[in-house]
This record gives C-alpha cells, sequence and structure tokens, in this order.
C-alpha cells in the first residue's frame, strides 16, 4: 500500500513568533522554520508502517516556495521514499491545499494520505477534512493509535470526552494528534541517504488547482498581554474571586 | 519554548558567511555534502541536544556517580541520551562512509558538537572522548585492533578513554611509572595506577578502550621512553583484562562524567596492546593534541553562549529599578538590560562567546584544510597556523569563557548564585577547561617557547599576515579598526623581537617569565581579529543580527584590543618581577 504525507514548512516551535509592524502577518525573515510537528508525527506513522511490512512506499508532499524542499528532504532522511513538491509563491489556504492534494491523489492512488491535524503556524485544522470531502473517502482524525488492516483502519480519535475507536474502510484520510507517535531523529546516515531520493517537482496550474486565496486577511494582532496575577489567602477567597471577578464559576 | 543556547542562525552565520563552508562540498571527501545536508545535521544535533541532554544537565550534576555493588551507578538519562547520540550516527560524523560515517568536514561535525557541549557538557564528555580515542586509533592503531576496536567505537557500542595522567605525574607526564612488559604472544603485560581518567568505569557501554600511556621495560628515560597501549577493560574473548575501579574523585563540576581512579594489573592479567611505535607514545598522543585542544576551547566558548544567552533572557526579564534620570517612584521598575552596566557585561559575554566560538571554528576549518586542502603548501600552511592558534585557542577561550559565566552568574544577582539557576553550573563545569589538556600556564609556554619560534617564527610570521589581510580587506569600510588592528600586530612583531634578543642576552627562563602576559596580548589581538572577519561578513545583514555584531566588534575595539599596549610595555621591558620572586618571600 502507498501511503502519501502531507508535510508543511512552518515557523520552528522554537521561535517567539513576531508581528510584521504593518500588521499583515507574522514575521518569517531570517526566522528557523522546520517541519509543522503534527506532519512529523504523520511522517513517522507512516515509516512504521513500512517498518511493519504494511505499506510499500512512503511520498511526501509539500508545497510553497523552494525551501520546502527542505522539509521534503527531513521527511525523506526520517524514511519516506520520494518527495512531491507543489512550488507556488502564492498564499495557501486550506481549502487550495486540499484540491492540490486531492488531484496527488488521483494520480498516486495512496491507500491512506496522513496529515497532521493542524499546522501550528495558522492553526486551521480543515485541510485533512476538506481533503477526505473532495475525495469522498473516509476520514479518522485526531488519531492518537492506528490499527492499519488490509482493507480498513482502526483509529483511536482523541476527543474531548475521552478517546473514540472507529474503523474506516480504505483508502482514507487520517489526520494525526501528539500521542500517536514520537517522532524520529533524522539520523546523519539517512540524511546522506535522503539526498539520493527523488523529488518531483509541480506547479498548481500544471496539477489544474486554482488556489487563489477565498479568504482575505484583514489585519494580525499580537495576542493581549497576560496581566499579573494575584495570590489569595484562602480558597474561599479564590472561589469567590473566580465567582465574582473571572466569572468562570 | 525552549531557549537557544547556540543559536542555529550564529552557527549558520559561522559556517556560511564567516568560514564559507560550502566551498568545502567542492573536494573529494565531502562532494556528497551541500550546504542542505549540513543543515540537517545541525538540526539534529540542536533537537538531540535540547531533548535528551539538556533535560537532565543538572540532575547528573546533583546525583554525582556512585560505586554501587562494585559498578558505578550514574542517572539512567545518561545512558538514553548517548543511546540516541549513537543511533543518530554522531559518533561517526566525520568518520568515512566505511565506517558508517557520514563524512562531515570536522568544522561542520564541531558545530554540531557545539549544541551538546552548551546542553550537558559531563553527558557529552563520554562521547567526545571515545571520538577522541578513536581518532588516535585511526592514525596510529595497526589493522587488527582497528578491526576490534575502530568500528564498534564509531558505532558508539565501545566508549574510550585517555589514561594517561598518574597521581605523581598530571602535567609532567615524562614522570609516569606504569610498565609494559612484552610477552611471546605480543601483547604486553601491563601494571601500574592510573589518576583522574574520565569515563574510566561505567555500564554504558560494551567495552571500554583505554589508551594508557606506560613505559616498556628498559626504555630510556623522560618522554623518550614512553609508548602507548590500547587497554580494553574486556578481551576480544570477552574476558576481564584486569582493569580494577580502586576510586572515584569528586569534582567542583562535570559531575555527571565519573571521574576514575583505575589499577591496571593487580593480579598481573592485564593485556595491553602497542599502539604506534614504541617509545613514541607522546608523539602519538601530540599528534591528536591540536585537535582536542581545539575542542577544550571550542567547549569553553559553548558554555560561553549558554551563560551568555541565559543571562540574556533573565536581563530582559528581570524589573528592577529605574533609569538614572527617572525620578517617580511610582513608575513601573525597568528589566535590568535598560542599565547600561548590564549592557557592558551582555557585551563582554556576547564577545567572548561569539568570537572564541568563530576562532574555534576557523581552528576546525584548518583541520579540514590541513587534511583537504588540494595544495601541498596550503596543507602545510594550515598545518603552521593551527599550530600556534591551538595553544592561544584553548588557554583563551577558556580564560574568556569562564569569565563569561561569571559575569552570566553576576547579571543574576542573588539567583545566579543560587542552585535554582543555571549559570552557577555552566560556571563550575567551565572551570574545568583551563586546567585540563594542559594547563593554561602550559599553553602559554608552548605558545613562546615553541610556537611563536619555531621554524625561525613561521607559524607566526603566517598567522601574523593572515592578520594584516583582514585589516587590509576592512580599510575601506572599517578604517578605524584596520588601524587598530595593525598597530597591534606591529606590536607584536616588536615585542617578540624583543624578547628574541632578551632571550640571547639573559637565557631562557626570562624569556619565559612573562609568557602569560605574551598568551594575553596575542589572545586579544587574535580576538580583535577575529571580530573584524565577523563584521566584514555581517556586513549583508542590515537587521538586529548584523549590527548586533558591528556593535560586538565596537566593543572588542574600544575595551579589549587596547589593553595590549600595556601588556607589550611590561613584555618588552623584559619585567622580572615573578621570576625574582623567592620562595621565602611568600
Amino acid at each position: 500500500m502507498k501511503v502519501l504525507v502531507a508535510v508543511k514548512r512552518v515557523v520552528d516551535y522554537n521561535v517567539k513568533i513576531r508581528v510584521k509592524s504593518d500588521n499583515t502577518g507574522v514575521e518569517t525573515a531570517n526566522v528557523k522554520m522546520s517541519m509543522n510537528p503534527f506532519d512529523e508525527i504523520g511522517v513517522e506513522e507512516a515509516v512504521r508502517l513500512k517498518e511493519a511490512g504494511k505499506a510499500t512506499e512512503i511520498v511526501a508532499v509539500s508545497m510553497g516556495p523552494q525551501a520546502c524542499q527542505e522539509t521534503i528532504r527531513t521527511a525523506l532522511a526520517m524514511g519516506a521514499d520520494r518527495g512531491i513538491l507543489v512550488l507556488t509563491d502564492a498564499e495557501l489556504q486550506p481549502l487550495a491545499v486540499a484540491k492540490i492534494l486531492k488531484v496527488l491523489c488521483d494520480k498516486e492512488q495512496p491507500g491512506l494520505v496522513i496529515l497532521g491535524k493542524q499546522a501550528i503556524d495558522d492553526d486551521c485544522n480543515q485541510t485533512g477534512q476538506m481533503l477526505a470531502a473532495l475525495l469522498d473517502w473516509p476520514q479518522a482524525t485526531f488519531a492518537s493509535k492506528l490499527e492499519l488492516g488490509v482493507s480498513d483502519a482502526r483509529v483511536t480519535r482523541e476527543i474531548d470526552g475521552g478517546l473514540e475507536t472507529i474503523t474506516v474502510t480504505l483508502p482514507a484520510v487520517l489526520t494525526t494528534d501528539l500521542r500517536l507517535n514520537e517522532p524520529r531523529y533524522a539520523s546523519l546516515p539517512n540524511i546522506m541517504k535522503a539526498k539520493k531520493k527523488p523529488i518531483d517537482t509541480v506547479d498548481p496550474a500544471s496539477l489544474g488547482v486554482d488556489v487563489a486565496p477565498r479568504l482575505s486577511t484583514l489585519k494580525v494582532n499580537e495576542p493581549a498581554k497576560r496581566q499579573a496575577g494575584v495570590k489569595v489567602a484562602t480558597v474561599a477567597d479564590l472561589v469567590a474571586k473566580l465567582k465574582t471577578e473571572a466569572k468562570v464559576i | 519554548m525552549t531557549l537557544e543556547l547556540v543559536p542555529a542562525r550564529e552557527l549558520a552565520f559561522q559556517l556560511y558567511d564567516v568560514l564559507g563552508v560550502e566551498a568545502l562540498c567542492q573536494r573529494p571527501p565531502f562532494a556528497e555534502h551541500s550546504r542542505a545536508t549540513f543543515d540537517a545535521a545541525l538540526e539534529t544535533a540542536q533537537r538531540l541536544a535540547d531533548d535528551l541532554f539538556r533535560p537532565h544537565n543538572r540532575k547528573a550534576d546533583l546525583e554525582e556517580p556512585r560505586i554501587e555493588n562494585g559498578k558505578v551507578r550514574l542517572v539512567p538519562e545518561v545512558k538514553a541520551a548517548l543511546a540516541a547520540f549513537a543511533e543518530a550516527g554522531f559518533f561517526a560524523a566525520h568518520r568515512h562512509e566505511s565506517l558508517g560515517g557520514m563524512q562531515l568536514p570536522w568544522t561542520v561535525a564541531q558545530a554540531c558538537a557545539t549544541h551538546f557541549h552548551a546542553a550537558n557538557v559531563a553527558t557529552f564528555s563520554y562521547a567526545f572522548l571515545t571520538i577522541a580515542a578513536a581518532n588516535l586509533l585511526e592514525v596510529f592503531a595497526a589493522d587488527d585492533l582497528k578491526r576490534l576496536y575502530l568500528k564498534p567505537m564509531a558505532e558508539g557500542r565501545f566508549f574510550g578513554t585517555m589514561a594517561l595522567s598518574e597521581p605523581q605525574a598530571g602535567s609532567s607526564l615524562a614522570d609516569i611509572r606504569t610498565r609494559a612488559t612484552p610477552t611471546p604472544e605480543g601483547f604486553f603485560r601491563i601494571e601500574g595506577g592510573k589518576m583522574w581518567i574520565s569515563a574510566g568505569e561505567h555500564e554504558l557501554s560494551e567495552n571500554i578502550v583505554h589508551l594508557v600511556l606506560a613505559r616498556i621495560q628498559g626504555a630510556p628515560a623522560g618522554i623518550k621512553g614512553i609508548s602507548l597501549f590500547l587497554v580494553p577493560r574486556f578481551r576480544p574473548d570477552g574476558a576481564f583484562n584486569d582493569v580494577r575501579l580502586a576510586g572515584l574523585n569528586h569534582k567542583m563540576g562535570w559531575r555527571g562524567t565519573v571521574n576514575t581512579v583505575l589499577k591496571l594489573g593487580e593480579s598481573g592479567d592485564c593485556r595491553g596492546w602497542l599502539v604506534g611505535p614504541a617509545n613514541q607514545g607522546l608523539a602519538c598522543m601530540f599528534h591528536m593534541m591540536n585537535e582536542a585542544r581545539i575542542v577544550i576551547g571550542l567547549s569553553a566558548a559553548a558554555m560561553a553562549m549558554a551563560g551568555y544567552r541565559l543571562s540574556l533572557d533573565y536581563a530582559k526579564n528581570r524589573p528592577q529599578g529605574r533609569a538614572p534620570d527617572a525620578k517617580d517612584p511610582a513608575q513601573p521598575q525597568m528589566p535590568i538590560i535598560g542599565h547600561t552596566d548590564v549592557k557592558r557585561m551582555l557585551l563582554a559575554q556576547k564577545a567572548a562567546a561569539e568570537g572564541a566560538l568563530a576562532l574555534g571554528l576557523y581552528c576546525a576549518r584548518l583541520v579540514d584544510e590541513q587534511k583537504t586542502a588540494e595544495d601541498e603548501s596550503e596543507r602545510r600552511d594550515a598545518g603552521l597556523l593551527l599550530d600556534i592558534l591551538t595553544p592561544i585557542m584553548k588557554a583563551w577561550s577558556s580564560e574568556l569563557g569562564l569569565k563569561a559565566n561569571d559575569q552570566a552568574i553576576q547579571i543574576h544577582g542573588g539567583y545566579g548564585y543560587t542552585r535554582d539557576y543555571p549559570v552557577e553550573q555552566l560556571y563550575r563545569d567551565n572551570r574545568l577547561n583551563p586546567i585540563h589538556e594542559g594547563t593554561n600556564g602550559i599553553q602559554s609556554i608552548d605558545l613562546l617557547g615553541r610556537k611563536a619560534v619555531m621554524a625561525d617564527g613561521a607559524a607566526l610570521k603566517l598567522l601574523l599576515a593572515e592578520f594584516r589581510a583582514t585589516a587590509k580587506a576592512a580599510h575601506a569600510d572599517l578604517p578605524d579598526y584596520a588601524l587598530a588592528l595593525g598597530e597591534a600586530i606591529d606590536r607584536i612583531e616588536t615585542v617578540t623581537l624583543r624578547l628574541l634578543a632578551g632571550r640571547e642576552a639573559h637565557g631562557g627562563p626570562l624569556f619565559l617569565a612573562n609568557a602569560w602576559a605574551y598568551l594575553e596580548m596575542l589572545g586579544h589581538t587574535t580576538m580583535a581579529w577575529i571580530w573584524l572577519t565577523q563584521a566584514l561578513a555581517a556586513r549583508p545583514y542590515a537587521d538586529e543580527f548584523g549590527k548586533g555584531k558591528l556593535q560586538a566588534c565596537r566593543y572588542v575595539f574600544a575595551w579589549e584590543l587596547p589593553k595590549t599596549k600595556a601588556l607589550a610595555d611590561l613584555l618588552a621591558s623584559l619585567d622580572s618581577t615573578t621570576l625574582d620572586m623567592h620562595e621565602a618571600w611568600f
């Protein structure tokens, strides 16, 4: 079975995000970028499927400027077999990404598509769901456990009330949650091996996808500064403050 | 969010903008590489260091190694971190592909290493001691020894040590007493005791490979009668090799690194195999000395960087006091970074940490040049530059690095003096670096007594020519610095000639009496030079990073380089105050 994983290049999780002075977006110039951590979990899961003999080939897809090739190389160094770079300088919103992935799925015919449940830059949490709808495939989102069968997959999902276990028929779309696995480090020998793995470059137009944004960003602001806390003397004081000041109970 | 101890951008600047390491990819050993593979290796190193080395740095410091049921017990995180380090291939990062290596340039491998030095030097030491021991075996060991030991060391299954010192012979290795007796089977029987052996006994690896200095029976006295032996903890057939743990040393820092007293051949059954020619043990050791001392200097730089980054973060977030002209007590306090004297201490740390890092990576680049430059004369020149820069890198970086950690504590105030903040441990850990691998005093004698005068001063001339070339390159854009560096170079030339004349007239003891001042003068000048190279390389960056580089360069030229004038005066006067002091007058 072929597994397709989507990997997004985002501002590194360790970088303190700064809003551009003109409030049009987030500063990304000279900022460390790396693979979206949820997507790392996706790559790791695919590699484990391959190591268990359940997957035969892993295709890593990224979209954006040329630098996204580095993100694909990271996936290749973790164990993916080949990459597809959808090269564009346009702003990509979840719907456009889902449409591109749909075309690639039509072409590649994977048995499973794995995406992060969301990207840590825009936190949209939409692409996997949109892709499943466009493909008309079942979706298993927020996965914390995957047991892959021949024609279906048993997936444990993290939901508000606890854990939900569902079965989806394949092909299907899976989005990863944090507890699915702990991604491996790209080892030095595998970094060298990844150099020799192929990456195809395509562009959205050649895939017949119009990526024009459907949403426009009006303004990006820093979140409000957190107020200093106060110490309370007793539990009763705390409860009173939660009731009267915070009004949360 | 984790604070970056050694920022990825700083390393990228040093490697690509200052040192141009991408050019190395043109050479056959590195032909498979590109900036992408270098960056990927650096990223893996940083993540591994942050995820698995940094979190137990304090725990391993608090829970010192101890002996339990005859075995050394360490906190379990040490083994897990080193296993991941091995799994990721870092034991063989710079080694040939045939040994499972990545054939990474030494410069890039050392840049990766800074993340581990900064995160947890005590745990990392097990790895870098192994790598250093394996480097020595790769050059000098016979093929059968290499087959048995080198590959498992490159895989991180066997660890290594340097077992040189003895209780009566620390700096003075000529006085070691451990004996080696030849046997008809080809190996030697080893008998003696070793002191200060880091990683000398533990359960972290399948085997421990000790590199032991010993005297073969009948060998000449002094350094010309010392040979190097490979002494494994377990022999190839698995038998115990009579290397016994006699005790542990309890240290100020590096406490996670077990430091041992070893007895060899107490039961008369310790076998050692000769490495390199008989009676050439010290020469073999010294072959690796440049690299080992650069590693020490880089370790000091990385810890200086960690202290700088931590105290910078603290200074930005600790509100205390108000500006000198703000009289209103109702105004909120300002973060202490607003106080000029705090900025002074941060600038001093930035200058020390980033300067020593730049110099260490420059030296590492010279190691790559020495091994892979196409032209024979380029390789020779790289070797000469390395010879003279090594004592400066080792001693000056460890001197400045420790001072930087001192300032990191100072910025933290009383909190910095407590064990609730990490800077006091950095200081204790970094305090080792002026001592080991040849004390800084020995480095200064090596610099003036050997390196500056060897081959008719060829190495010094070459180094000063490098300095002059940078001054010339800076002439158009940074003329004041170019001029000041030029004057400092002149001072070194004048003082060196004066010292040599003094040696002719008054002999060696007076010549070497102020060797430390000579090292300080060269240290300050070398730092000014390396900062000028950084300022030149930072010209394309108009952002805060580039401005910070320029300002730190300005600091070095305003505050540090002028100190060479007083040092030059002292040296040129052939002052004999220290020499003339009598023991009884103390």
